[in-house]
């Protein structure tokens, strides 16, 4: 089994119009900046995908990663929990201009909505959002005597991941605090696109150590020295980047 | 009026933090909290996105962008890091694993409600992970200035602002108190020395019950 591919336009090929795309990350750590990108790309040259729905804690700094990819256009509405950054003037511009969906999630209830989709179970109770604005319409039930909203899983057509390495089976190991939504992203999409610095042979990875099994990764591109979106920001990048 | 800084109120939470407790704080105000740690004791510092005891900021120009907090700034690793997907560190927070959590406030509601996410329907609405943290900590502090810039009381009858969370704030340290919520009520701790009762209700928006001795609110220069 192989499930490396050989480049990001082929890793992206298979996203259409009007898809639910996770995007890994939390901010700018384990963000794929350079599938987004191929992503743009393959927008830029053919006119798709559009009216994506994304799925990602924050809603883009700057002009790179999520934030171009939101203002190339190609995003009819995102789910987040954070839709603020550093520099968050592409989101905030085309929200009060209406021209841009959001359904705001709590940062744990969205986290364990895309982990219950991953792991098939259609909802669950939460005690987060009780008697809040972002409860509403939601279904209450007591359990112990504590209150409880019903949230519902979320899942998605395809995830744009970043891990650290992975082997030809799709095992994955992540770096630091750049894991955060990564692994449960895997699970809960129908095709994980992930991209790695390194691509290793079956055996390259301890089997002790792996957090995302292949079973729940379908296409591994290499990224040997990928883009931090941190750093883009710093240098006041926009996508295309310049040479 | 006389008034705590903020350094002084996060020093005073600080002093609550017992030995080995697993602590959240929010972003922003609430992180200053790490900086007044007691001597001898241990505080095992929690962040949503997936690290537990984190140390303090690296120098510029030496920052690991996947090594960050909440609030997206970069922290460093020490002995005993642990790093965690999200669904995780959300069963830490929610399942009760962590000792405390503390974060700022707009308002607090007697009632032991928080708002501390959103003034309004006015600009682009963000939660992060507040609604969460409000649910599960053992103890889930506020700390905050007694009044808002204008003078109006923070600490309320009933929130005006939308909700974080119902009944869920246990203590308040404030610029001018340390308040605990029992029942329904404000419970009078500590003030500072000198302040009376008077001058302290009169900013405040709900009844301050003093069922027992009220200790000074005495806090160094820090």
């Amino acid at each position: 089994m192989d499930k490396t591919v050989a480049d990001l336009a082929t890793a992206v090929a298979g996203i259409e119009d009007g898809m639910t795309v996770m995007i890994g990350g939390f901010g700018g750590a384990g963000a794929p900046i350079e599938l987004i990108h191929a992503l743009i790309d393959r927008y830029r040259a053919t006119g798709h995908p559009t009216d994506l729905t994304v799925v990602n804690n924050n809603a883009g700094n700057g002009h790179v990663g999520l934030a171009a990819l939101i203002e190339a256009g190609m995003v009819k509405k995102l789910i987040c929990s954070f839709p603020r950054s550093a520099d968050p003037v592409v989101f905030t511009e085309l929200y009060l201009a209406g021209r841009i969906e959001l359904e705001l999630v709590p940062q744990g209830t969205l986290a364990e909505r895309i982990r219950a989709g991953g792991a098939g179970i259609p909802a669950f109770y939460t005690p987060t959002s009780y008697g809040t604005d972002l409860a509403k319409g939601k279904p209450v039930e007591e359990f112990d005597g504590r209150p409880y909203v019903r949230e519902r899983w979320l899942k998605a057509d395809a995830a744009l991941v970043k891990a650290e390495a992975a082997d030809s089976y799709g095992n994955l190991v992540y770096r630091a605090a750049a894991r955060n939504f990564n692994p449960l992203m895997c699970m809960a999409a129908r095709e994980a696109i992930v991209q790695v610095s390194r691509i290793v042979p079956p055996g390259g990875l301890d089997p002790e150590a792996i957090v995302t099994p292949g079973i729940f990764v379908q296409k591994v591109v290499a990224v040997a020295d990928p883009h931090q979106e941190e750093d883009l920001n710093r240098a006041n990048a926009a996508y295309p980047l310049e040479a | 009026m006389d008034k705590l800084s903020n350094n002084q109120i996060a020093w005073r939470a600080a002093q609550d933090i017992a030995d080995g407790a697993y602590v959240n704080l929010g972003i922003g105000f609430p992180e200053k909290v790490a900086q007044f740690q007691p001597a001898g004791r241990e505080a095992i510092f929690h962040t949503e996105n997936g690290i537990l005891n984190f140390g303090e900021a690296p120098p510029p120009g030496q920052e690991d962008w996947d090594i960050i907090n909440a609030g997206k700034k970069a922290v460093t690793i020490r002995p005993g890091t642990a790093f965690f997907h999200h669904a995780d560190s959300f069963a830490m927070v929610r399942g009760g694993h962590l000792d405390v959590a503390i974060l700022g406030a707009y308002e607090v509601a007697e009632t032991g409600d928080l708002a501390n996410w959103s003034t309004g329907p006015k600009g682009v609405p963000a939660v992060g992970g507040a609604m969460d943290l409000v649910h599960g900590a053992k103890r889930v502090a506020v700390i905050t200035e007694h009044v808002t810039k204008d003078g109006k009381p923070k600490l309320v009858k009933r929130c005006s602002l939308p909700l974080t969370g119902v009944a869920c704030v246990t203590r308040v340290y404030t610029s001018l108190a340390v308040i605990d919520i029992e029942g329904g009520r404000f419970v009078l701790r500590e003030k500072l020395p000198t302040l009376s009762l008077e001058a302290l209700q009169a900013v405040t928006g709900a009844e301050l019950l003093v069922p027992g001795p009220v200790a000074d609110l005495i806090v160094p220069e820090v």
